[in-house]
């Protein structure tokens, strides 16, 4: 049947046009120099110190939100689909986890400075009306710790949207199961609960990691470069800001889908089995 | 056993979360309210300020325009693509998906860093040098969310036997794609097409990165120069979204869509 | 060991929807009892009270005499087996079936030998390391009960367990929990929607409707003396007749007398719904021009072939009759023909139409 793949013939030009091919050139081009002859310059420009900071302090804060928002979102998850909670309240927090988990970038890192920046309105209404001025206690919007509760702000929402529907997919008759065979609340979540969770849990949370790994609107908004991360590090290349070499940015991006790559292997097994059991 | 009120712990985890997410939209909403003379509230003049830029309307309208355009090109490009999948070639379907997770490796800031190289020099000028350019990426960019959405709208309905039906009664391809296939996946490409409207016109990566001029890029020039102005502008984004989330809800709520899969759209 | 149970007055509103409406029933010891009536009747939630997922609004659950009504579900004692998906996904047939004992803390040794004794009584000595996805949906089922028995429950209980299954299957699997039950001599309630699975199984059948229990009674009690019209038509196939009662013993259908024992003990000009099985009915074909006594002429509508019985459907002015007819006998009814239809005046039964306030259509 060779016609049928005449069908598809359009999608797959578009995908390897603009998106295998540019992923391909950043992948070569990484091993090029400026001259265009093969070389492993740039790779070993990713070890100077500023580029390992930049990706340690990526992956910190990646680590950080994902568990953090993981913990918080599967929390408010639960608390959302619990017995007793209003059906209204699984509605209207999908819409805004949708909103919020969008509404990353300039506009949320603004949002935040008019919050917690040095002239925002929550700090203002702590050192005002309670005393507390946290910048004089070493707290500063523009810093890692910043970023990382920022960031909270489309991680939390994210990991909420990817958990409730594996919440969902717990039936109800295992934990009746379970408590008809003598088994305490604690126990089954020891036993049944959280065992079938947790192919969930990993792969939102390996999601999160990724989600907050590649984030550059947000951090470039809040601290225009101010804090090392490996995606600012890429746009300064870009924008030319650094010396003029394409393919240092090439190498920084070749890096940034290493970490990515590795992620997205550990993520696709466990969305298997977390799909089998939830049939 | 179900509980008759909430379980207090419910209740605090949600109360926490609401004030976590609300504390900020409140106070950017105070910020924005701030007199540009006195520095306390109230006054609309921050709003004004924007309204009055000619840059806000511009921008606003190319971030509105490309983002039609993804839309329109993705659901082209998609919808005929995901539709014969599911008749003709189920076996694909995996590559497919595969594909739809590359965007996650590949995020906007190393898309951009290769395309700018792939078609940087050679390629056309009204590709390269105009917004037309991020249309492109946005496609990708939008790519993964389309698909899904498209995919479990495909898989609710019986692909097979519509297309049999309608074409045991004779008609076209193009008539059974236009009249029989697309009604019945219409709310799955509306999800699709609002989530990709809200990521086009919060976009800024890309945009930015290009040297291009849409509204997301608008908003950072307005973020480092005017403060209050610029809380109004993190507001109208907000409400954006917003109104494309809500469309979505909306969307899938109409008694359309999957449920009259069924009856055929008859 | 074998528990008695007791269900006083158990009442239950969700909303403004009255689930029970106070169901009163007693279980001796060893005894299989179903609860069997259309959905939304309220079984499953009687089921579920006594389970302990779920309080009743006012009345009392006891076993053994003692009331366990605020008792935990965890503590009750009692073995559940549920519609589908009860087991649990990340473990194992064999260790699904461990689990109740574990919670116990049985020792090891003690709680493999237990499971591979019920996994064979179930028949599934080779599917101990099998995952719940890896089994058929009778097989699942198999598992879930040895996981409910490996407790050593004080009462059994189960709801609809065999709904989701295929028809053969079904058949296979009841009479297996039948004699599984009978062997441990476990105090059992069923619930089910399928007539045919209550009266083959059980020692007694409970028939509910809108909450309330119609009618207790061992399975041929049930069948052949259905006290309420809706148990009539609920199980198996009924004929109704509303008729006026006569004053030597019969009653008038459609200007004609019929005999009915039952009527005597009526009194005359009374309504009432005479009751008649299908299967006790005899249809001869009716020549013109002789008019016997007793019976019921009626036009052939319609036959269905259902194997060596033939169900003939017979319009007789009034109403309708269904009969069951041997096949072999049928050729001489074709649709169409005239026919009389009698049956042995001991064989109906009658019901005051006033009883009848609500028909099953």
């Amino acid at each position: 049947m060779p016609y049928a793949w005449l069908g598809v013939v359009p999608f797959f030009l578009y995908a390897f046009a603009f998106l295998l091919l540019p992923a391909g050139q950043v992948l070569v081009g990484a091993f090029k120099d400026k001259d265009g002859a093969w070389s492993t310059a740039n790779i070993s420009t990713l070890f100077e110190q500023q580029y390992v900071d930049a990706f340690r302090n990526s992956i910190e804060i990646s680590l950080v939100t994902a568990v953090l928002g993981g913990i918080l979102g599967l929390c408010i998850a639960f608390a959302a689909l619990a017995d007793g909670t209003p059906r209204w309240i699984r509605p209207v927090l999908t819409t805004f986890s949708g909103v919020a988990a969008n509404f990353g970038g300039i506009p949320l890192a603004f949002a935040f400075i008019s919050t917690l920046g040095t002239i925002g309105v929550v700090t203002a209404f702590l050192r005002d009306q309670l005393g507390y001025n946290i910048y004089f206690h070493g707290f500063t919007l523009f810093s890692k710790t910043g970023i990382e509760i920022v960031y909270l702000y489309f991680q939390i929402p994210l990991m909420f949207l990817v958990i409730a529907p594996a919440i969902d997919g717990m039936k109800r008759e295992w934990r009746e199961a379970s408590s008809n065979l003598g088994a305490s609340s604690w126990q089954y979540w020891r036993h049944v609960g959280l065992p079938v969770l947790m192919p969930s849990l990993l792969g939102a949370t390996i999601l999160l990691f990724g989600n907050a790994f590649a984030a550059y609107a947000t951090a470039y908004g809040l601290t225009g470069g101010g804090v090392a991360l490996a995606p600012l590090k890429i746009g300064e290349v870009v924008s030319g800001n650094v010396l003029d070499n394409p393919h240092l940015g090439q190498a920084l991006a070749l890096g940034m889908f290493a970490v990515l790559a590795a992620a997205m292997l550990l993520y696709v097994p466990l969305q298997r089995r977390s799909a089998r059991w939830m049939r | 056993m179900r509980r008759r009120f909430i379980a207090p712990s419910s209740l605090v985890w949600l109360v926490l979360a609401a004030a976590y997410f609300l504390i900020p939209l409140v106070a950017t909403l105070l910020f924005s309210l701030r007199d540009s003379q006195t520095g306390t509230c109230c006054s609309l003049g921050a709003y004004g300020t924007i309204f009055d830029d000619p840059q806000f309307a511009k921008t606003l309208w190319l971030s509105f325009k490309l983002a039609v355009e993804t839309v329109v090109i993705s659901l082209v490009l998609f919808v005929p693509t995901v539709y014969w999948v599911h008749l003709k070639l189920p076996r694909l379907r995996p590559v497919i998906a595969s594909l739809a997770l590359l965007p996650f490796v590949v995020p906007p800031i190393v898309l951009v860093v290769g395309m700018l190289d792939v078609y940087g020099g050679w390629s056309p000028g009204w590709f390269y040098s105009t917004p037309q350019f991020l249309v492109a990426a946005y496609v990708v960019l939008a790519f993964p969310y389309v698909f899904f959405a498209l995919d479990a709208g495909f898989r609710a309905i019986d692909v097979h036997t519509l297309t049999e039906a309608s074409q045991s009664l004779g008609a076209s391809w193009r008539t059974t794609l236009g009249r029989v296939i697309i009604p019945n996946v219409r709310t799955a490409a509306l999800s699709g097409a609002l989530l990709t409207l809200a990521i086009v016109m919060g976009e800024f990566t890309i945009a930015s990165l290009a040297a291009f001029h849409t509204f997301p890029t608008y908003i950072q020039y307005v973020n480092q120069t005017q403060a209050y102005p610029a809380a109004a502008l993190t507001l109208i984004s907000f409400g954006i979204t917003w109104f494309a989330m809500l469309g979505i809800l909306v969307a899938g709520r109409r008694p359309g869509g999957r449920q009259m899969a069924m009856r055929g759209g008859g | 060991m074998a528990a008695t149970v007791e269900l006083r007055e158990l009442r239950r509103t969700f909303g403004d929807v009255p689930a029970l409406q106070g169901i009163d029933v007693s279980l001796a010891g060893g005894e299989f009892l179903s609860l069997l009536g259309p959905s939304g009747c309220g079984k499953t939630t009687a089921l579920r009270l006594v389970a302990g997922f779920d309080r009743p609004d006012s009345g009392r659950v006891l076993v053994d005499g003692k009331d366990i009504t605020s008792v935990r579900p965890s503590r009750r004692d009692m073995g559940m087996v549920f519609q589908a998906y009860s087991l649990f996904p990340n473990m194992t047939a064999a260790q699904n079936v461990e689990f109740g004992l574990r919670i116990r803390k049985h020792a090891r040794a003690a709680r493999a030998k237990r499971v591979r004794e019920l996994l064979e009584s179930v028949g599934l000595e080779q599917a101990g390391k099998r995952y719940p996805h890896q089994l058929s949906g009778g097989m699942q089922q198999r598992v879930a009960l040895a996981r409910a028995l490996a407790i050593e429950p004080r009462v059994l209980l189960l709801d609809e367990p065999l709904s989701a299954l295929d028809a053969k299957v079904r058949v296979q699997l009841r009479e297996e929990i039948r004699r599984i039950q009978t062997q441990l001599g476990i105090t059992t309630i069923y619930v089910t929607h399928d007539q045919e699975e209550a009266l083959s199984v059980s020692d007694r059948v409970a028939v509910m409707h809108g909450g309330r229990i119609e009618q207790v009674g061992t399975p041929v009690e049930m069948y052949s003396a259905p006290a309420t019209p809706f148990v009539a038509e609920f199980i198996g196939t009924m004929n109704r007749l509303e008729a006026t009662v006569a004053t030597d013993g019969g009653v008038d259908f459609g200007g004609r007398r019929i005999a009915v024992d039952a009527a005597r003990s009526r009194t005359a000009g009374e309504r009432v719904l005479v009751l008649v099985r299908p299967e006790v009915l005899d249809l001869e074909p009716f020549e013109n021009g002789v008019e016997p006594t007793g019976g019921l002429v009626g036009e052939v509508v319609s036959q269905t072939f259902l194997g060596s019985v033939t169900r003939v459907k017979i319009d007789v002015g009034d109403g309708e009759l269904t009969a069951d007819v041997g096949t072999v006998r049928v050729e001489s009814l074709p649709v169409g023909a005239r026919v009389i239809a009698t049956f042995p005046s001991s064989s109906a039964r009658v019901l005051a139409l006033a009883d009848s306030v609500e028909h099953v259509s």
